[in-house]
């Protein structure tokens, strides 16, 4: 899979080769013989701390600055999460910061229509006094709650700040429902709090680390990728249940190739063996939970043997695995996950992998799950939100998801279409998320778009979201703003500061400055008081006691040391109604739903058909990155794993172009095809975020296949109403 | 072989900790202004067997600054060269952009820079030189890189290999390399 040495070289290896300048004899003559240590000269005159959002992570970073350049960015040695290392894609800022298709110019749609690139160039004051224009005729019509902002990133928060003086609560983000939102759901049911970004989890100190479809090393969240390393380092094994051969399966103790949609039947026997044989921790599981009986009692016939038939893994393997996870207990984590999106009963499955927690005493545990904590900043004074807004009106009349903690994207999506939910949605503001291939049914999205009034795109790079936008405003990259302040909940407190590194290029312009130009045009101006968001981040610092200037040198701020296991002297306590974890849950029984998880046989494909699945590339944040050339120099488009004895059956060659058809004959772009022994025989895998069409992307345009493009269809969770999108079946022929 | 005889520069990487996410080429890349398109380090994936019968080995590899270096005998101008710690360097001055290093390489580990001379990885002596780690050691999120002095008992290097069963690519090729990969 790798590019090989000789495919690099050639890469670039035509055209090369102009004769170099002199040779050893001249030199030797005119006495140019010394042999000095060649200094690149990369190092920047300035060297500036911030943090990193090539992903979500926000690892702490130092950019060098070298003739109002930068010219290389480095782990910030003080930042908790970086620890002076990188993941691939947090070197890469200077492909985004200089990517030549950057939005530079705010753009307005002066005729066609949505999707048709139609945009002529405008001046910020045209842009903001249109889109403030529009926004005010959707309140006084509509009221209010007819916006909503869809946002993922940082920045976003003050888009957020604008919504909330605007006068809506319609604030949603895909990172909910279209992914790690089952798992809140489900540990918040179990545990009384959800898992978090970064994820509560301590894996430098677990013994067994157990990953359920979940592929760290692939999926490069630098913290918990150096934590995993630092376990292996210390001699923890891994477990590895994923139908694929991840990076991770190729260093786990046991690998089981699991036949997809089978997890909970595993989890289930799991917990059978673990109880039965009396391996779970006893003196936790009496202290802290309750319902342990009703568990014992549903798992008595999920027998490994029962699990074998649903799953394909051996029973005594099993067993085997169920005494390997258990015999490290408590400091065994079964890793909660992160992009839980699968089969629509997902929530269930995130109770299981929950529950298994409880059973081996991890959670609020070293090596298992801490309990994090958090520094806190006040915030400036703003007015008081007059009215409480209405609900969102996510979810189809009457059909409410019972526990839904966050607003559902595809339902505030679907309330574009008049009727559909209790109210209808008239305008979206999308800051930073491409919601074109980060919701499945793209063709619903589409058409939900055309009925809006108004759509703004707030964004750095052209993603397809954009060209449906009526209104485009080009947003400054992370390293030429500053964005606010606050902590994050982790092991030891912190706080980090995202400054500008270089002033914002073309005409784009920092977050916290479009927004409050908007408040400004829209009679919200007080709720941004500040002049600039330097000063915002000062004076919020300033009020909470914090040295200003210490944290604009180093980038980090360290606060007090906490408690955050049982270990340090951490008192647990959980926030579900019973104030235990609760095995059995009252609350789902009260609501109708199972109040221990069920396994459900889901669909598998067809003879001929195979099973959608699709992850991460190490060097990319999906579609966000994949126009970054310098990032794209190591990985610049996906493909297709297909086992290689299928692949052989089916006559198709390793590397050659193969489309994808879903079962309603949407065919995907031409991709190459790996044919491999890596993958079970019943589904492929692609790395998520390619086959972009935007003409703007001129680098990523083209490249690779869509997965969103395939899935016209999505299971929704009854529980969350979050979806699972690991339901798409596709033939795979010759392109 | 090395001009300075105090010091052994070498490389570990420790195959059980390396997950092939490619931050040390891009480390590489951006600290020592490699071109687009080309490398000093790369990544090899090597999986083995057949389903479900599978291992896998990652390694992180780069020029070996071998101690009996064909590329130096190789070179017909006296551009590479040994440095300090016995680092094979290219004097981009004296390179011909002529091959024959290219050739005599038995890592493939050099290419030809598009200003027409030879170029490879330098173990960051510019770095080193300064106290600092290579550019990929420093990056690397995993720990699987370490750097420093062979001669030097107390390195890391040399207690990792002290401890940890270690191999080298193609021994057989007598050039004495001084990357040393885990296993």
């Amino acid at each position: 899979m790798a590019t090989t040495r000789r495919e690099f070289i050639r890469i670039g290896g035509m055209g090369a080769g102009a004769i170099g300048l002199g040779s050893g004899l001249f030199t030797k003559w005119w006495g140019l013989d010394s042999d000095p240590v060649h200094d690149p000269g990369t190092d920047g005159d300035t060297v500036i701390p911030t943090f990193c959002e090539l992903c979500f992570w926000k690892c702490g970073v130092l950019a060098h600055v070298k003739n109002g350049k930068v010219t290389k960015i480095v782990g910030n040695p003080e930042h908790p999460l970086s620890r002076g290392k990188l993941c691939p894609r947090g070197t890469g800022g200077m492909g985004l910061l200089y990517d030549p298709d950057r939005l530079k110019k705010p753009l307005l749609r002066k005729h066609g229509k949505r999707g048709e690139q139609t945009f002529e160039e405008v001046s910020w004051e045209t842009a903001l006094d249109f889109t403030a224009g529009k926004l005010e005729k959707i309140r006084k019509e509509h009221g209010p709650e007819a916006v909503a902002l869809f946002s993922h990133g940082y920045g976003g928060s003050f888009f957020k700040t604008l919504m909330a003086a605007y006068g809506s609560a319609n604030i949603t983000a895909p990172s909910y429902a279209q992914c790690r939102g089952a798992r809140d759901v489900g540990f918040n049911l179990t545990f009384g709090a959800p898992v978090g970004s970064p994820e509560q989890i301590d894996l430098s100190n677990s013994r067994v680390i157990t990953l359920i479809g979940s592929h760290l090393g692939e999926n490069m969240h630098n913290t918990q990728v150096q934590d995993m390393a630092l376990a292996i380092s210390k001699g923890a094994e891994l477990v590895v249940v994923d139908p694929r051969y991840s990076t991770a399966a190729g260093k786990a103790k046991h690998w089981l190739p699991i036949k997809p949609g089978t997890d909970l039947a595993l989890l289930l026997a799991w917990m059978h063996v673990i109880i039965n044989e009396g391996l779970y921790d006893r003196e936790y599981i009496e202290k802290y939970a309750t319902g342990l009986d009703k568990l014992k009692e549903h798992v008595a016939d999920k027998t490994p043997e029962w699990a074998f038939t649903e799953t394909s893994i051996a029973p005594e393997k099993i067993v085997a695995t169920a005494r390997f996870i258990a015999g490290a207990h408590p400091a065994s984590i079964v890793h909660p996950g992160r992009h839980v999106a699968w089969y629509g009963d997902d929530v269930q499955r995130s109770r299981a992998i929950a529950i298994l927690n409880a059973l081996l005493g991890s959670y609020g545990r070293r090596g298992g799950f801490y309990v994090p904590t958090q520094m806190s900043v006040p915030k400036l004074a703003i007015p008081a939100i007059a009215a409480k807004p209405p609900k969102a009106p996510d979810t189809p009349k009457g059909k409410p998801f019972p526990f839904a903690d966050e607003v559902i994207s595809q339902g505030i999506r679907d309330a574009c279409f008049p009727g559909h939910a209790d109210y209808d949605i008239k305008g979206w503001i999308v800051y930073g998320t491409n919601l074109i291939q980060a919701l499945p049914e793209p063709d619903k999205t589409v058409q939900a778009i055309q009925n809006l009034d108004l759509l703004v795109a707030v964004d750095v790079l052209p993603a397809e979201i954009v060209g449906y936008a009526d209104v485009v405003l080009p947003e400054a990259t992370y390293l030429e703003r500053w964005d606010d302040i606050g902590g994050t909940p982790y092991l030891e407190q912190f706080l980090a500061v995202r400054q500008e590194v270089v002033p914002p290029m073309f005409e784009s312009k920092p977050g916290w400055w479009i927004a409050k130009e908007l408040g400004k045009r829209l009679g919200h101006a007080d709720f941004f008081p500040f002049e600039t968001g330097e000063q915002l981040v000062s004076e919020r610092l300033k009020k909470g006691g914090y040295d200003v200037a210490e944290i604009k040198k180093r980038g980090v701020l360290k606060g007090k040391p906490a408690a955050v296991t049982t270990e340090d002297g951490l008192e647990l306590s959980f926030g579900t109604p019973s104030g235990k974890i609760e095995l059995f849950s009252e609350q789902m029984a009260g609501a109708g739903l199972d109040p221990i998880p069920n396994y459900t046989r889901h669909p598998q494909p067809g003879p001929g058909e195979f099973r959608l699945l699709y992850g991460r590339a190490p060097s990319h944040t999906f579609g966000r990155t994949t126009n970054n050339r310098f990032l794209s120099e190591v990985y610049s488009e996906n493909e297709v794993w297909l086992s290689a004895k299928t692949a052989r059956e089916k006559g198709l060659n390793d590397g050659e172009k193969v489309v994808l058809v879903n079962s309603s004959g949407v065919k995907s772009e031409p991709v190459r095809l790996k044919a491999t022994q890596r993958i079970r025989h019943d589904c492929v895998y692609v790395v998520h975020g390619y086959g972009h069409d935007h003409p703007g992307l001129k680098f990523a345009r083209g490249r690779g296949m869509s997965d969103s493009k395939l899935m016209d269809r999505a299971a929704t969770d009854p529980i969350s109403g979050t979806q699972g999108m690991n339901v798409v079946f596709v033939t795979v022929e010759r392109a | 072989m090395a001009r300075n005889s105090k010091k052994r520069y070498a490389m570990t990487v420790d195959t059980r900790q390396c997950v092939g996410c490619k931050a040390c080429v891009l480390a590489c890349k951006s600290e020592n202004d490699v071109p687009d398109g080309y490398c000093r380090d790369w990544i090899v994936e090597e999986v083995r067997g057949e389903f479900p019968s599978l291992s896998a080995e990652i390694r992180s590899e780069r020029c070996n600054h071998c101690s009996d270096s064909p590329c130096v005998t190789a070179c017909p101008t006296g551009a590479s060269h040994v440095q300090e710690g016995g680092v094979v360097m290219v004097n981009h001055g004296k390179c011909t952009g002529c091959k024959a290093c290219i050739g005599a390489c038995p890592y493939d580990a050099r290419f030809v820079h598009p200003k027409g001379y030879v170029d490879k990885c330098t173990f960051c002596l510019h770095r080193v030189n300064r106290g600092l780690e290579p550019a990929c050691v420093g990056v690397c999120p995993t720990g699987t890189l370490a750097f420093g002095d062979l001669r030097d008992p107390d390195s890391h290097v040399s207690s990792l290999l002290r401890t940890r069963k270690s191999k080298v690519n193609h021994p057989e090729s007598g050039a004495e390399p001084n990357v040393y990969f885990l296993v």
